[in-house]
C-alpha cells in the first residue's frame, strides 16, 4: 500500500521569538505551511500575530528562531526568499500618489516578474480594475485599493503568500469573491498562505488549518471545522473569544 | 545586484514627476530664482567695484556650483522622502530589493533630477549673465565630480537620519546646505575665516573645490593636490554615508521601526 508523501513545506518557522525591551511579542513559535495550504493565523488584537507576519516579511529582525521560505533561510538568503513571497495587508495600502498601472510596474520590477506587461494586464483583469488603470490608486475607494493590493500580492506568482486580513474593508460579494481567488490561488499553484482574519465565518471557509496566537504562544491548532468540538464550543467564534479572555482555561486543557 | 531593482525606483520617480508640476518647478524654477538674483548681484557689484576682478566667474559660478550640490543633496533626500510621504515602507521593504540597490536607486534618482537643475543653471547663466564655463576647462570636471559625490554622501546621511528619528525629521534636513555653506567658503576665501572655522573647512569636499576655482579666476590654476584630497574625502563619506544607513536601517529592523513608521514612530 502507499503512503502519499506530505506536502513539501512552503514555510517553516522555527522557535521564532520577538523581545521587546520588556515585552516578549511572540514566545518561540514553530508552525509550517504546506504547498496548497491555507493555514489561519488567528487571536486576539495584540496577540502576535502581525508581528509574526513582519518578521517572515523580512521587515522585523527576530530576537531568536528561525525562518525558512521554500529551505531558503531567510536570515542568510533574504533576497531570494523574498522573490518567492508576497503579502497583502490592510495597514499597508500601495503608494497612493502612483496609478494602478504603475504601481504594478513599479513592484513587478523589483520582483523581477518575467513578462510583466501581459502579467500585469492578466491580474487588471482578474481583479476588474480595468477602469482604474490609469488612476491615482489614492483615490480609489478602500475596496479597490485592497483589490489592488492583492493584484500586487500575486504579481509574481508567490510561493508563500501572506495575507493579513485582505478582506477587511470589503462588501460580502467582492469578499466571497476574493476568498474563491485565493482558495484557487492555493489549490491549483505550488502556494501556501498564510491569513490572518477576525471574521470566523471566513476562516471557516477558507482555511484548512488554524492557529491560534494568545500573548505570543501558540495556545491551539487543528482544523477550524472541528476544533471548536474539541474544546466544548459550539463555533470557532466562541473559540475565538475564549482565546481571547481565557486563554489558561483553554492552556489547561 | 539586480539592475532591474535599482531602475525601478528610477521609473517611480520619473513617474512621480511627469503627473506632478509641484515636483517638476523645484528641480530648476528655485535654482533658477538663485541664479537670476545672483546674476543682477553680480552685474550691479561689477559696476561699483570696477576692479578688474572677474565678479560673474567668481560669484555666479560659485552659487551654480553650490546650487547643483545643493540639487544632487536634494536629489537623494526627496527620492527617499516618497517612500516617507506615501507611508510604503513595509511594503518597498518586504520585497527582494536590498539595501545597496535601493540606495542606488536613490543616487541614480538623483543624478536624473540634478541634471535638469544643472542645465537650466548653465542655460541661464551662460546666455543671460554670460557666465563662461570654459575658462575653468577641464578641471570643472573634479569640481563638479566633488561637489557631487559629497552631494550624494550627504543625502544618504539624511535620509538615515530621517529613518531613525521620523518623519517630523524632514526639517532638520532642508537647512544642512545653509549650515555647511560659510565652513565652504562658497563666496570667501577660507583665509577670511577664523583658524577654528578653517579646521572644519578642511574636512569639507566643497571648500577644495571653491578655492580652487577661486585661484582660477585670480589667474592662477587650481592645485591638483587639493582637488584630490577633496575627491579623497568626497569617496570617503561617501562610504561612511553607506554604512551609516546600513546601522540604521539594521536598527530600524531590529526596534519594528520600518514596519511601524509613521510620524508618532519616534525612539
Amino acid at each position: 500500500m502507499e503512503h502519499a508523501s506530505p506536502a513539501p513545506k512552503v514555510l517553516s518557522v522555527t522557535g521564532l521569538s520577538k523581545q521587546y525591551r520588556d515585552t516578549l511579542a511572540v514566545d518561540s513559535i514553530s508552525f509550517d505551511v504546506a504547498r496548497n495550504e491555507i493555514v489561519g493565523l488567528l487571536g486576539p488584537n495584540g496577540a502576535g500575530k502581525t508581528t509574526t507576519i513582519n518578521m517572515i516579511l523580512g521587515v522585523l529582525e527576530p530576537s531568536s528562531g528561525s525562518i525558512r521560505i521554500q529551505d531558503l533561510d531567510l536570515a542568510t538568503h533574504r533576497s531570494q526568499a523574498l522573490e518567492r513571497t508576497n503579502f497583502a495587508a490592510v495597514y499597508a495600502p500601495l503608494p497612493g500618489n502612483l496609478t494602478v498601472y504603475q504601481n504594478l510596474r513599479f513592484f513587478g520590477l523589483i520582483y523581477g516578474v518575467g513578462h510583466l506587461a501581459e502579467r500585469i494586464e492578466a491580474l487588471i483583469k482578474e481583479f476588474d480594475l480595468e477602469k482604474f488603470r490609469d488612476l491615482r490608486s489614492g483615490v480609489l475607494s478602500s475596496g479597490e485599493q485592497t483589490r489592488l493590493g492583492l493584484a500586487k500580492a500575486l504579481l509574481n506568482s508567490p510561493e508563500l503568500l501572506l495575507l493579513d486580513e485582505p478582506t477587511a474593508s470589503l462588501d460580502p460579494a467582492i469578499a466571497r469573491d476574493i476568498r474563491t481567488k485565493i482558495r484557487e490561488f492555493a489549490a491549483q499553484g505550488t502556494a501556501g498562505v498564510l491569513w490572518t482574519s477576525h471574521n470566523m465565518y471566513e476562516v471557516e471557509q477558507v482555511c484548512h488549518r488554524v492557529l491560534f496566537l494568545s500573548h505570543g504562544k501558540i495556545l491551539l491548532q487543528g482544523d477550524p471545522k472541528t476544533l471548536p468540538g474539541e474544546h466544548g464550543k459550539a463555533t470557532l467564534e466562541e473559540l475565538f473569544i475564549t482565546v481571547a479572555r481565557e486563554p489558561l482555561a483553554l492552556a489547561r486543557d | 545586484m539586480h539592475l532591474n531593482r535599482t531602475a525601478a525606483l528610477v521609473l517611480r520617480q520619473l513617474y512621480l514627476l511627469r503627473g506632478s508640476p509641484a515636483r517638476i518647478l523645484p528641480l530648476f524654477g528655485w535654482v533658477a530664482i538663485d541664479i537670476v538674483l545672483w546674476g543682477f548681484i553680480t552685474r550691479y557689484l561689477s559696476t561699483i567695484t570696477r576692479s578688474g576682478f572677474n565678479l560673474v566667474a567668481a560669484l555666479l559660478g560659485a552659487v551654480l556650483l553650490w546650487d547643483f550640490f545643493t540639487r544632487v543633496m536634494q536629489g537623494v533626500t526627496t527620492a527617499f522622502f516618497e517612500d516617507v510621504w506615501s507611508r510604503n515602507f513595509l511594503n518597498i521593504f518586504a520585497t527582494p530589493l536590498s539595501i545597496w540597490e535601493y540606495v542606488a536607486g536613490l543616487v541614480f534618482s538623483s543624478i536624473a533630477t540634478s541634471s535638469i537643475g544643472l542645465i537650466a543653471m548653465l542655460l541661464l547663466a551662460t546666455t543671460v549673465f554670460g557666465l563662461s564655463f570654459f575658462m575653468y576647462g577641464l578641471v570643472l570636471v573634479p569640481f563638479l565630480f566633488v561637489l557631487f559625490a559629497f552631494g550624494i554622501a550627504l543625502g544618504i546621511v539624511a535620509s538615515a537620519m530621517v529613518l531613525r528619528l521620523g518623519p517630523a525629521a524632514e526639517w532638520l534636513v532642508w537647512p544642512i546646505p545653509a549650515l555647511i555653506s560659510p565652513f565652504a567658503g562658497v563666496f570667501y576665501p577660507l583665509s577670511t575665516l577664523p583658524r577654528w572655522m578653517q579646521v572644519v573647512s578642511h574636512v569639507l569636499p566643497p571648500a577644495y573645490v571653491f578655492e580652487g576655482m577661486r585661484a582660477i579666476v585670480s589667474g592662477g590654476a587650481a592645485s591638483p593636490i587639493a582637488l584630490l584630497w577633496g575627491a579623497g574625502l568626497a569617496v570617503l563619506y561617501i562610504l561612511l554615508a553607506c554604512w551609516f544607513f546600513a546601522r540604521i536601517f539594521q536598527h530600524a529592523l531590529r526596534t519594528g521601526l520600518i514596519a511601524r513608521y509613521s510620524a508618532e514612530s519616534l525612539s
